[in-house]
């Protein structure tokens, strides 16, 4: 188990320096420049932009600028925002717990409703209930979150005057429902739709007959046998998609102004900041990678089948 | 056209069963019909059996002929719907078991009555380890702690002869050859020590030497503990070392009942005729070998009169309209062969000529 | 009829209902296409679909044949903000009025090219750029494999919106190539994944090796033999993704960064439309709800060929 999470690990760093690179490129390769970002309308002397450039080391070739970045990074400086001045780590600090917090709220709702629809629907699977749920989990996923971001700002906000439309500085969780529920909706029908599968097939295989078989009462067979092995396929998802949540929570929060990280990649994309979105992105990253290394590890213990190898 | 079956002739009981004291577990006149997209597949159709502490009852036939589906009805595992109980009853020591409710059933499964499945791999859970799946027996219905259980769960696997048994009560099915799971199976069916064990193709999945060991250790253990046994199987060979008497089942009927050994040397139903011939014999080398010809009936249209007529050598006119019952077979004579009975309408000629 | 646990155990008694036929109707030997187009004319979630889908290819392509109205013409004086008027029947004036006063109804007909060209031929692409990738790494193995896949974790391991959002900043004119290329460009991973499954799985069947025995080239092991029968979960992915695009290109538009005025398209009317929505939540609602069920069309089509491609779910 050690060496193959060393191995797990050993991968994990080509995969880390390609994406950091292909973000970092994307962002200093394409046209776009953040020092003329800065003047904005305003005609500037070239020489004082190249002498700014030079400066903030925007002048190097790519690899170069790439290499001074990593070499930041490991010492703990995601560097400076050009326009305020402030170093990214602050700003990162300030951001990343809200949308930490975001993400979480709405990991939690997932697996709470999901789970539980997708268990209420493969217990019976093909009748009219678990056809029901079908159509919803479609209809969940067939709605844009910028939609149904809207829908819930409209009804609950507006309408109902339940919640505000938009969520204070300090976010706090019960103003973090309504975007969490938006944020996880997608991957609530997913999940539902996972159980509900992974249950419906569990629930036709030989060992829960020979449970029944065994006489055991029902909920030890359901609770016991059948969670059990319905759970495996829906914990894998689970762990990856905890770093798309975060990717989506840059959406969600534009639409309910929640200054998490997703408002400051806007604000950092708009002036072309790139370390500002380079060092968000690697972070974000950073999370997919160790979150999926977590569900293969955590893969391994729920299914005594799977060797590490 | 309906088929109503208005056989009810019981299967004779097998000389030396004790009668006053009755059959451990006895079906009669069960009917089992499953609602499907194609129709109502008429799986079993009026099955009588009975089986006694300490005996074993052999059910042949082809799959699709009501054997496993008459063993689920009787465990209560049954998929209903579409499975479906029209007519019937299971009585398991003078109660039937279908009025009993839920948790009385519940309580007999496991405990009193307890199933061997033919492929132990799918059939144990892979995720638990064979002792928890072994303990829980012990925990379920004895209430016994989870140590006590893992203590129990080794002494069972080390009774059905699984070398190690200690460093191996943590392991998964799947680090078992085919041969251990099946004792494992066994051992878990054995657990409570159950008055009857009904075993669905125990070693059909298993290799012809593990066969035999497995088939051994099973008949050891009945005979140790003297429970009834219902050996499910379409193999002739399994059948003849342990089974006292055998029930020959074609298209959801018994068609033929006999103690063991006097079903090889005298069939008196063509179909069993037919199943006897099939098996390949060694004096017989080069010839070509028998085969029933035709397929076993669609369950959704069982041919009118004896199931068996489209596919039988002898059949006359009227096996194509009447149902032929089950009787009792005799000597030319008329003297009474104890424990025989025979649905065709010509057993005579099957068995005499 | 006491039976515990009725519905727990849905297990189809292996003997029973499987019995072969006796009837004498042998059906001719169906492939797993003609099998599962069989299935799918039968499936009313796909007939929905398939109709609905065509319905909107059909706008897609030729929007006069729905509306007479401009969807670029502007008439403030008299239309701001106009209520629609749901009797009107594909009229002008069915869906209102935006706040410029330009037809909803006109600017919804014309929006659906927008939306189901992005989404159609960034499908194409990446199922191109995907299957080719994937079929490689999963069957030559070795260092391609190690070599695709890595470079598969790579752009998986960034989020497909933050991705496309770096990319689309980064121009300022966004035609709606740009818009294409920036989602095919991030968006083929997913496919590559699936087809490189598929393909491990179908290397191994016997056919394949008994190809390879025969001496057949690899170019026609790849093309005659893993290809038709690798594409099936393939074609269910890019049916869903497809979907998935619909939504991605709205969302990129309704944040600024993907189409922009003076295209059309329901993205861009969803963006201008959430100035309104305290006062007008129409004219936000009727674009989203265009999205919705084009979304909504092509995920059902993709889960009716998942269920007719996939026999273990029948």
């Amino acid at each position: 188990m050690g060496r193959y999470v060393a191995r797990r690990l050993l991968q994990m760093i080509p995969v880390f320096i390609g994406s950091t690179l292909l973000v970092f490129s994307m962002m200093y390769a394409l046209p776009g420049d953040p020092v003329r970002a800065l003047a904005g309308e305003q005609t500037v002397d070239p020489a004082q932009i190249a002498a700014m450039k030079k400066d903030l080391g925007l002048d190097l070739p790519l690899w170069h600028q790439y290499w001074n970045y990593m070499v930041g990074l490991f010492q703990g400086d995601f560097g400076t925002q050009i326009a305020s001045g402030r170093p990214v780590a602050d700003i990162i600090s300030e951001a990343f717990p809200i949308t930490v917090r975001l993400t979480l709220f709405a990991f939690t709702f997932t697996v709470l409703v999901g789970i539980s629809i997708g268990v209420f629907a493969g217990m019976k699977a093909d009748t009219l209930r678990d056809r029901g749920l079908l159509i919803l989990t479609l209809l969940l996923i067939s709605v844009p979150s910028f939609v149904l971001g809207f829908l819930g700002q409209y009804f609950f906000a507006f309408q109902l005057g339940w919640v505000n439309p938009n969520v204070s500085g300090e976010a706090n969780w019960n103003e973090l429902f309504l975007p969490a529920v938006v944020l996880g909706s997608l991957s609530l029908a997913y999940v539902a739709r996972l159980t509900r599968t992974s249950i419906a097939e569990n629930l036709r295989s030989d060992y829960m007959r020979t449970a029944v078989a065994k006489g055991l009462p029902r909920r030890r067979i359901i609770g016991v046998h059948l969670m059990r092995n319905s759970m495996i396929p829906v914990v894998t998802f689970l762990g990856t998609d905890l770093g798309a949540l975060m990717g989506g929570a840059v959406v969600t929060e534009g639409i309910f102004n929640v200054k998490g990280v997703g408002y400051n990649i806007f604000d950092a994309l708009r002036h072309r900041e790139g370390a500002t979105v380079v060092g968000i992105v690697t972070l974000i990253v950073v999370v997919y990678l160790v979150s999926s290394l977590l569900v293969d590890l955590l893969y391994a213990v729920l299914d005594p089948r799977i060797r590490y190898a | 056209m309906t088929i109503i079956d208005h056989t009810t002739a019981d299967v004779p009981s097998p000389h030396g069963s004790p009668e006053d004291s009755g059959p451990l577990l006895e079906v009669r006149d069960l009917h089992v019909e499953f609602h499907t997209r194609d129709g109502v597949a008429r799986a079993v159709n009026g099955v009588n059996y009975s089986v006694s502490s300490g005996e074993t009852l052999a059910v042949l036939g082809e799959s699709g002929s009501g054997k496993s589906v008459t063993a689920q009805a009787i465990m209560g595992i049954l998929d209903m719907p579409p499975g479906r109980i029209p007519q019937g009853e299971i009585l398991y020591r003078g109660r039937d078991m279908l009025t009993m409710s839920n948790e009385e059933r519940r309580l007999i499964r496991g405990q009193k009555i307890a199933m061997i499945f033919q492929d132990a791999l799918s059939s144990l859970n892979p995720v638990l380890s064979v002792g928890y799946q072994l303990g829980e027996m012990f925990r379920v219905h004895q209430g016994l702690s989870k140590k006590e259980a893992k203590a129990k769960a080794i002494e069972l696997m080390d009774r059905v002869r699984i070398p190690a048994a200690k460093d191996r009560v943590n392991d998964y099915p799947h680090q078992f050859s085919g041969g251990m799971r099946q004792r494992i199976m066994i051992a878990m069916a054995l657990a409570l020590e159950p008055d009857l064990i009904i075993a669905d193709e125990p070693t059909t999945a298993l290799d012809v030497t593990v066969q035999a060991q497995v088939m051994d250790l099973l008949a050891e253990l009945q005979r140790e503990y003297n429970m009834g046994l219902i050996l499910i199987t379409h193999d002739l060979g399994v059948v003849a070392d342990v089974a006292d008497k055998i029930a020959v089942m074609y298209a959801g009927r018994i068609v033929e009942t006999a103690p063991v050994h006097e079903l090889y040397k005298r069939p008196a139903h063509p179909y069993t005729r037919g199943l006897l011939d099939s098996i390949p014999r060694l004096d017989q080398k080069g010839q070509e070998l028998y085969a029933i010809k035709g397929l076993p009936p669609n369950l959704t249209r069982i041919p009118a009169g004896c199931a068996f007529n489209p596919r039988c050598p002898s059949a006359q006119d009227i096996c194509r309209t009447d149902i032929p019952a089950l009787l009792s077979v005799t000597e030319r004579d008329g003297t009474e062969l104890p424990g025989r009975g025979s649905a065709c309408h010509f057993w005579k000629e099957t068995i005499h000529g | 009829m006491p039976e515990a646990l009725k519905d727990t155990v849905k297990d189809q008694p292996a003997e029973a209902p499987v019995a072969p036929r006796t009837d004498g109707k042998v059906g001719k030997p169906r492939s797993l296409w003609s099998d599962a187009w069989h299935d799918l004319r039968r499936n009313p979630l796909f007939v929905v679909s398939a109709v609905l889908i065509l319905f909107l290819v059909t706008m897609a392509a030729f929007p006069q044949l729905f509306t007479s109205a401009d969807p670029r013409y502007a008439d403030l004086a008299k239309h701001y903000l106009q209520k629609p008027n749901w009797g009107h029947f594909f009229s002008e004036d069915w869906f209102g009025y935006d706040i410029q006063g330009r037809s909803i109804y006109a600017r919804v007909v014309y929006g659906a090219r927008a939306s189901i060209l992005v989404a159609i031929v960034v499908t194409g692409l990446v199922t191109v750029l995907g299957t080719l990738v994937g079929m490689l790494a999963g069957y030559f193995g070795g260092w391609i494999d190690t070599i695709l896949s890595r470079v598969t974790d790579i752009f998986f391991a960034v989020p497909f919106m933050l991705g496309a959002m770096v990319v689309l900043t980064s121009f300022t004119e966004r035609s709606i190539w740009v818009v294409i290329l920036s989602l095919a460009f991030l968006g083929w991973t997913q496919i590559a994944r699936v087809a490189r499954g598929s393909v491990l799985t179908i290397k191994q069947a016997d056919y394949v090796m008994a190809a390879k025995a025969l001496g057949a080239s690899t170019s026609r092991i790849l093309l005659r033999h893993i290809m038709p029968n690798a594409i099936a979960p393939v074609i269910v992915v890019a049916t869903i993704a497809l979907g998935g695009y619909i939504s991605a290109e709205a969302t990129l538009s309704f944040l600024g960064i993907g189409l922009a005025e003076p295209a059309v398209s329901w993205g861009v009317d969803i963006s201008s439309g959430q100035e309104q929505l305290r006062n007008a939540a129409f004219v936000l609602i009727i674009p989203s709800v265009m999205v919705s069920i084009t979304v909504l069309a092509f995920i059902m089509l993709g889960d009716a060929v998942r269920n007719a491609l996939d026999p273990k779910l029948r």
